[in-house]
């Protein structure tokens, strides 16, 4: 009996080769991409016997990008690279994208991987940002991933749905960075466990604003966040994959579908967003921050903030500019086709003239392992998607998260500002 | 009384005294476990994948052995030295958030922990624990009934987990999932799936 569906009851029926399931029903699929990155070296390392035994199910199946450590920053990394590419060579593995390349989300995206209608799992909290590609995307553990390899097919309990109805549009000074932030203070932390978004009304937002947003769906304990395939979409794909659209399928809600729950965010009302320590949903709007907040660190990347558009709001705000003294800033462009746009358009050279840092293009110091490490005591403000104790690499430092303009602005003074204040001047 | 009677009272004392102090030592409860003892670790909400293992080993610690050190390294400094096997890990919701990172399921299973009673887990977490084959019971009330000091017991047949006096039930795995627990993990489930295969193919190429 047929009924209308969310997209993943609809998407999760389709895949499965069903129709008309609800949210609830377990299903067994067959995914379109497993993505992996540096920790490919320890998943494969799980099922070496097997893998000898039986080979990979499917050369296509795997995307691997090697991101987090890059360059390899100890012997130890350097070995589980060196591990990866001889898998690679070893299986035929057609989509290996080495370091260097940039983060792995953001590989995915401008190869032209994340196609409306595909299903793709990792084993990377953060997959879940192909949800801007009207993808079906979430994360998966490295045993569910060796898995994979081996047998192609993974169980999935289709969730419910929360609908994020969006209206108006962002005033100036105002990023996609504040919405998500806004909407992960409202829902919190584990507000949509074992529920996918659905993004509604966000049309005259961009591809990469889209990806900041599905990027942090996890961080509200989501199974993924996804939006429709409109022309935006069908544009991006066309001019910067040339991949048109008779080589994908879009799929979206019905009409009356059912919702576990709505939240309307209306736009307009958006104001800049910090994150304090220790959780992302630990928001506050930065005009109520009536403290003095001094920073050691500024970090601009990361697959959340890490695009062309971010480099460029960030060289507009420091132009001729430098960064207050004492204070570091890290810039970690996500890929190196942005690194790339961003120097033959002259964004590179401001922001090194200003004082920053340029690393290489991938994870950065996003998740403490180098390329900016903390010192006990210093606070970091930073465009990525988490702050939890520790994750810069020391737990006596402290993270805040906020729109790579509040971080550029923040950078001229050394302390929080709220970039509306710089911007009209 | 004599001299002699005060020393000889007073050292009779003494021994007295020093014998019961070694008789307390002997009887003084230890840090090392008994074997019907154990312990509950208990955790409030919102426990992260950072917390229950940093993020800067997530390259350079994949073993149990490299993993075991660094469990609840920025959380509790006395669990890796102390857990024991059996012990159980009590907490409030949302418990294992951020990360797919799998250390921290991987590493409470290898410990020995028992189960993992919580008010509600982190979906990447639970699905994580399930591929560890480590136990975890989804159920606030034996949360809230928790005293410091109760003897916990659960009862997987039942579904039922016991707190000090009370019994709570909690809900039953699908079984599809309760397929792969059985196995021991989907490591030891994907291998016989495999191995299903292969006799299938070898038969029908006969």
């Amino acid at each position: 009996m047929s009924f209308p569906q969310t997209f993943v009851e609809k998407f999760l029926s389709k895949k499965s080769g069903q129709k008309n399931l609800k949210a609830g029903t377990i299903v067994t699929v067959e995914p379109d991409h497993l993505l992996t990155h540096d920790n490919t070296a320890a998943i494969i390392g799980k099922i070496s016997p097997e893998l000898e035994e039986y080979g990979i199910v499917n050369k296509n199946l795997p995307l691997i990008v090697i991101d987090h450590i890059v360059p390899a920053s100890t012997s130890k990394s350097a070995l589980n690279h060196k591990k990866i590419r001889e898998f690679v060579e070893k299986h035929g593995v057609k989509n290996f994208y080495d370091a260097g390349n940039g983060v792995c989300h953001q590989v995915v995206l401008e190869k032209g991987h994340a196609l409306p209608g595909k299903l793709i799992v990792g084993s990377d909290s953060h997959t879940c940002s192909y949800g801007a590609m009207n993808v079906f995307s979430t994360g998966i553990d490295r045993t569910e991933a060796a898995c994979l390899l081996l047998t192609g097919k993974l169980w999935l309990k289709i969730p419910e749905t929360i609908k994020i109805n969006l209206t108006g549009s962002l005033n100036e000074g105002v990023y996609a960075k504040d919405l998500i932030l806004t909407i992960v203070g409202e829902l919190t932390s584990s507000g949509a466990s074992y529920k996918f978004l659905e993004f509604h009304g966000g049309k005259s937002l961009s591809i990469s604003e889209r990806f900041t947003l599905a990027n942090m769906a996890v961080e509200m304990d989501g199974k993924g966040g996804v939006f429709p395939c409109d022309q935006t979409t069908k544009n991006y794909l066309k001019e910067k994959c040339d991949i048109s659209s008779s080589e994908y399928e879009e799929l979206w809600a019905d009409e009356d579908a059912e919702y576990y729950d709505e939240y309307n965010f209306d736009l307009d009302k958006v104001v800049p967003m910090l994150a304090k320590p220790h959780k992302p949903d630990n928001v506050i709007p930065i005009e109520d921050y009536k403290e003095e907040l001094l920073f050691d660190q500024f970090f601009l990347g990361t697959c959340t903030n890490g695009r062309l558009d971010d480099l460029k709001i960030a060289a507009e705000i420091l132009e001729g500019k430098k960064i207050k003294k004492g204070c570091r800033m890290i810039v970690a462009p996500a890929s190196k086709s942005i690194l790339k746009k961003a120097m033959s358009e002259g964004y590179i050279e401001i922001l090194l003239e200003a004082g920053a840092i340029i690393t290489p293009p991938g994870c950065g110091p996003c998740l403490g392992g180098h390329m900016g490490v903390l010192a006990p005591e210093e606070k970091c403000l930073s465009t990525a998607n988490r702050n939890f104790k520790g994750r810069m690499g020391c737990k006596e430092s402290e993270i805040y998260l906020a729109s790579p303009a509040t971080v550029a602005c923040s950078a001229l003074y050394g302390k929080l500002v709220d970039p509306r204040k710089v911007l009209e001047n | 009384m004599s001299k002699k009677k005060i020393l000889y009272g007073g050292l009779a004392l003494a021994a007295v005294g020093v014998g019961s102090l070694a008789v307390y030592s002997f009887n003084k409860p230890t840090k090392k476990k008994r074997s019907t003892e154990t312990k509950v670790w208990k955790y409030g909400n919102d426990i992260n994948t950072d917390q229950l293992f940093p993020g800067k080993y997530t390259y350079t610690c994949s073993t149990l052995e490299e993993i075991k050190p660094h469990l609840l390294e920025d959380l509790d400094q006395d669990f890796a030295e102390n857990v024991s096997e059996g012990d159980f890990l009590f907490a409030g919701k949302n418990f294992g958030c951020g990360s797919s990172r799998e250390q921290p399921a991987l590493g409470l299973k290898g410990v020995g922990i028992q189960a993992i009673v919580a008010k509600s887990f982190a979906r990447i977490f639970y699905r994580a624990s399930i591929n560890q084959g480590l136990i975890l019971i989804e159920c606030p009330k034996a949360i809230d009934a928790f005293q410091e000091g109760d003897h916990v017991e659960i009862d997987l047949e039942r579904s039922v987990i016991k707190v000090g006096e009370k019994e709570f039930e909690f809900p039953k795995l699908p079984k599809e999932i309760l397929a792969i627990r059985e196995a021991g993990g989907l490591l030891p489930y994907s291998r016989k799936l495999l191995k299903e295969r292969q006799k299938n193919r070898e038969k029908s190429e006969k």
